[in-house]
């Protein structure tokens, strides 16, 4: 252990401990801005400073690991004005448009600014003196150079958690700025609109694409059939931006609110969650069909999970050659507005040119996904607009609901019925628990052997994670299977899944079936989800994914009645002729800029 | 102090048998040479004058079997040049002084960082690193020296960011701890040196410690090379004694009207005549990596801060807040104050931003901005404001 003072305060640390760690153990809050938990020490903003006895500078508490016998001062009268300094200088390069701003009252600048730096500015306003670009060219995301402070959290996450590094430092001095490659648009590079740097954009720099307006347009159209999903991963964080803990799961209260912001049919992407287990676990079956009783070289395994669309850009782009693997399947969310435009139009005997989609998502993505030109199988946009987490939130507010005093509603008929295995789809591993539950029992006729259906090998904040389950007393059409070992493998996190895709496709390692989600914890940790977000956030979301799961009566996707019902009278069974139309895609190859 | 004027001396660009010296250098132990160039009191030559012996000792005790010696030739502070002649004239003895502080460390590897616009030199500093290679291996010592090349940003300069611009990334300066002896480049311990210091270091091995100690004053001990330029009838590269005031400086060099010297470079400080006679140039007073500016009463001093600030506003990497952004604002600062848009007394503000730069910047460059803003604003406040 490691003695230190801090503010005259004895303190006793380990070794490695930074002082802004040791501080915040006393009970000493240090201002940061460029800091984040979940990315590696930047120590560039400057905000952090202490005071060190005997040092002739300040240092950056966020950089500077604890040593014996150190004595700082964190709020020291040099201390204080080298902080304000720090945080004018900030202000000055900022366009400060708050009452505009996206992010008024949500932006850590704005805090920063408020402690600090009330009353006239003492620097010059440096705002005019660049030409700054906006880029709006991204379906999913906003890119404001004018608000930029330059953290670099956004090329850190991008590098670090997501090695896409679509974005980077380029140029130096006055002119360093955030930048693509040649500085080109966002919507020509690497980008995969997974939005992690959204989420930890301090400021206003980097923001989702909103589509509030366009939505209460549609609402307010009586002429307009408007029908709203929610994907499993809202119900568990939507509560952070209305005045909840994380973990809180909000399922009912979120249905009553889309009810009163007057959404015709509240309905939930948990139910093609589910007919996504039966289209994806069908098509593996067929693939491991193919591939060992019929001997058929040509078929690609290991499959690849496809419901993630930031995963899809990023093989897109990075592993062209792999696309085969790739499950044809679409996202749930795009399965859901292909059938909503058509069997549920035809249901509900209503024109599908009338009926609007909205969705509800953890993600940013999925506005590109729902913009992307394959997904009109309907005849129409399948998905008209993608909201994320947190602008539902927004839309809550503007409506003046109280969210607390909501009592908890259920569903909509037709396509809002769902099972425990839609659910953890929204965290890492569930995907595939959810496929291992119906593929098993499909093939043997009894349930996974795990307790309580909890396949725990899969579930987990683990990078990567493998597991393997032995296929024993297979009914007659699956005996090709018996005496099997189907390997498994999951990622999140897209640095976790380059680390997967190198190991499978250098032929390190074999695996029938991969999931990969593109965010950190999966779509629980999603761009979209409410800010801030980390580790210990994004497990509580996760446990309350898994409690959501467990409290439902209904666990495994075959037994959804709604899904049993489409089939019967709509899609007759899982990739049939009518599934393939409406349920699957394809994907293209994209340059890596 | 002394005072009987410039004492010129001979030791960086004399020619010796460099076989000779590191013959003697590789008989010697670790622990022999450490010594030597720690009671030289030698400091680094580049400008901030960290004791060479010491960064040495520091670099040695470290475990790790991989170290680097690296040679920074990046030679980029504005108005400094005397890395280029020595590098021109006396290459070898560059090489020579890599390898003894290789054999000092424990290091058989060094990379020598040339500054882009050295470019030219490679022809010829490839060919002596050849028959040093060759020197080298017949005297059966195991020393390999390999060149990388700066692309033209002066924060690369900055040792840390000097190590991330070898390593193949973008030059920015790193957070210390941990410093470059525990690691440096590719994360092993480093001895990175000046150019000079490691020719320093070798003719210190020649002629011994007690010789070298005789030269200069307590805290700046030895020669030094000078590279003058600005108003002066002779301009160029002069070895020097240590522990000379400005005053001698200016007599020897001045045009008989200089008002300013800019000691140190744009990251420097400016010594106003009146200060002359008791501004020694050396580690008690003003230090310098070499660059020695002179400037007549011809010369405006808003001129030559304004340059000095549009530098750094160009060549900070612009990584941290007060750097990137408070050069930007000491340019403006005394633009608009110039121009009669700001009230004279925002210099006062601009001076307490100078101050904050001092401490709150992440590496030297935006460190030092504030010694030649303060010194010339403080020293010249009538020229910056009419």
């Amino acid at each position: 252990m490691i003695n230190l003072l801090i503010n005259d305060q004895q303190v006793s640390v380990p070794e490695g401990t930074t002082v802004l760690a040791a501080a915040k153990q006393t009970g000493v809050n240090i201002p940061t801005l460029c800091n984040h938990a979940d990315l590696c020490v930047a120590g560039n903003c400057r905000v952090c400073l202490v005071e060190q006895k005997g040092a002739k500078t300040l240092i950056a508490s966020c950089a500077m690991p604890v040593s014996e016998g150190m004595e700082i001062q964190t709020n020291s009268l040099k201390v204080r004005n080298a902080r304000k300094h720090v945080i004018e200088l900030l202000l000055s390069e900022h366009r400060s448009d708050c009452t505009k701003c996206y992010k008024n009252q949500n932006c850590e600048l704005q805090r920063l600014a408020n402690e600090y730096s009330f009353g006239d500015h003492i620097f010059l306003d440096l705002t005019t003196d660049h030409q700054y670009k906006i880029d709006r060219s991204s379906p999913s995301f906003i890119k404001d150079d004018s608000k930029c402070i330059r953290c670099q959290r956004c090329v850190r996450t991008c590098s670090q958690l997501q090695h896409v590094s679509a974005i980077a430092v380029a140029n130096k001095g006055a002119h360093q700025k955030i930048s693509s490659f040649h500085d080109r648009m966002m919507s020509s590079v690497v980008c995969t609109n997974c939005g992690q740097c959204v989420n930890r954009c301090p400021t206003g720099a980097l923001v989702e694409k909103t589509y509030i307006d366009q939505v209460w347009d549609a609402i307010y159209d009586p002429s307009l059939h408007v029908v709203v999903q929610t994907a499993p991963a809202v119900r568990v964080a939507l509560g952070e931006d209305l005045g909840y803990d994380p973990g809180e799961r909000v399922t009912g209260k979120m249905v009553s609110a889309l009810k009163q912001l007057g959404f015709d049919s509240v309905l939930d992407t948990d139910f093609t969650a589910d007919l996504t287990i039966m289209e994806e676990g069908t098509e593996l079956l067929t693939r491991l069909k193919k591939a060992l009783v019929d001997g058929d070289k040509a078929v690609s395994l290991p499959m690849f999970t496809s419901c993630s669309p930031g995963w899809i850009k990023f093989i897109e782009h990075k592993y062209p050659q792999m696309l085969p693997n790739l499950s044809t399947c679409k996202s749930p969310q795009q399965m859901f507005g292909a059938l909503a435009k058509t069997f549920y139009a035809q249901k509900r005997k209503i024109d599908p040119a009338k009926v609007v989609s909205v969705s509800i998502m953890p993600c940013t993505a999925k506005k590109y996904e729902a913009d992307r030109p394959e997904m009109r199988s309907s005849g129409f946009k399948d998905v008209d607009y993608v909201l994320t987490t947190r602008e539902l939130a927004v839309m809550i507010k503007q409506a003046g609901i109280d969210f607390r005093s909501l009592g908890e509603d259920h569903y909509d008929s037709i396509m809002g019925d769902s099972t425990g295995a839609a659910v953890i789809f929204g965290a890492t591993g569930g995907v595939m628990e959810a496929a291992l539950r119906t593929a098993y029992e499909i093939v043997t006729g009894r349930e996974v052997p795990f307790k309580n259906l909890e396949i725990t090998p899969v579930r987990g904040m683990d990078g990567v994670k493998e597991a393997s389950v032995k296929i024993e007393g297979t009914t007659e059409d699956w005996n090709f299977l018996e005496g099997a070992e189907l390997k498994v493998a999951i990622a999140h996190g897209l640095v976790n899944a380059n680390k997967l895709m190198r190991a499978v496709t250098e032929g390190k390692a074999s695996y029938h079936f991969i999931e990969i989600m593109a965010c950190p914890g999966g779509c629980i940790g999603g761009g979209g989800q409410p800010i801030p977000t980390s580790m210990e956030i994004r497990k509580k979301r996760m446990a309350a994914i898994y409690s959501e799961d467990e409290h439902l009566p209904l666990r495994k996707s075959h037994e959804n009645p709604d899904v049993i019902s489409i089939y019967k009278e709509f899609l007759t069974s899982p990739n049939s002729h009518k599934s393939h139309e409406l349920l699957h895609t394809h994907y293209v190859e994209r340059e890596s800029y | 102090m002394k005072n009987e004027g410039l004492t010129k001396v001979d030791l960086i660009f004399e020619n010796i048998d460099s076989g000779k010296v590191l013959s003697k250098a590789f008989r010697m132990s670790n622990d022999e040479i450490l010594k030597e160039i720690l009671d030289s009191g030698l400091r680094g030559r580049g400008g901030a004058g960290f004791p060479t012996g010491m960064k040495w000792k520091f670099t040695a005790t470290e475990k790790d079997p991989e170290k680097y010696i690296v040679c920074n030739a990046d030679e980029g502070e504005p108005g400094t040049f005397k890395d280029r002649e020595i590098l021109d004239k006396v290459a070898y003895k560059v090489y020579g002084g890599m390898a003894i502080a290789g054999k000092a460390i424990g290091s058989k590897k060094g990379f020598v960082y040339l500054r882009g616009e050295y470019r030219f030199l490679l022809p010829q500093l490839y060919m002596e690193l050849d028959k040093f290679h060759k020197l080298i291996k017949e005297i059966g010592y195991d020393f390999n020296i390999e060149f990388r090349m700066g692309s033209g940003a002066y924060i690369c300069g900055e040792e840390s960011a000097l190590f991330e611009s070898i390593e193949g990334f973008r030059g920015e300066p790193r957070n210390k701890p941990p410093y470059p002896t525990t690691s440096g480049v590719f994360s092993k311990p480093t001895s990175i040196n000046n150019v000079e210091t490691l020719v320093t270091a070798m003719m210190i091995i020649d002629k011994g410690a007690s010789e070298y100690f005789k030269l200069g004053t307590k805290d700046s001990r030895g020669s030094k090379v000078f590279s003058v330029s600005g108003d002066t009838p002779k301009p160029g590269i002069f070895e020097l004694e240590l522990g000379m005031t400005v005053k001698q400086f200016v007599d020897e060099f001045g045009d008989g009207d200089t008002k300013a010297v800019q000691v140190g470079g744009a990251s420097g400080f400016c010594v106003p005549r009146k200060k002359f006679d008791d501004t020694i140039i050396g580690f008690e007073g003003v230090p310098t990596g070499g660059s020695m500016k002179l400037f007549n009463s011809s010369r405006s001093m808003y001129n030559v801060l304004h340059n000095y600030l549009d530098f750094f506003t160009e060549e900070s990497c612009g990584q941290c807040t007060p750097c990137r952004v408070g050069c930007q604002q000491l340019l403006k600062g005394i633009e608009r104050v110039k121009k009669g848009e700001e009230k004279s007394v925002y210099l006062h503000e601009l001076v307490k931003l100078a101050d904050t730069m001092k401490i709150a910047s992440k590496c030297g460059l935006g460190q030092s901005v504030g010694n030649a803003f303060k010194s010339i604003v403080e020293n010249f406040r009538e020229e910056i404001i009419y």
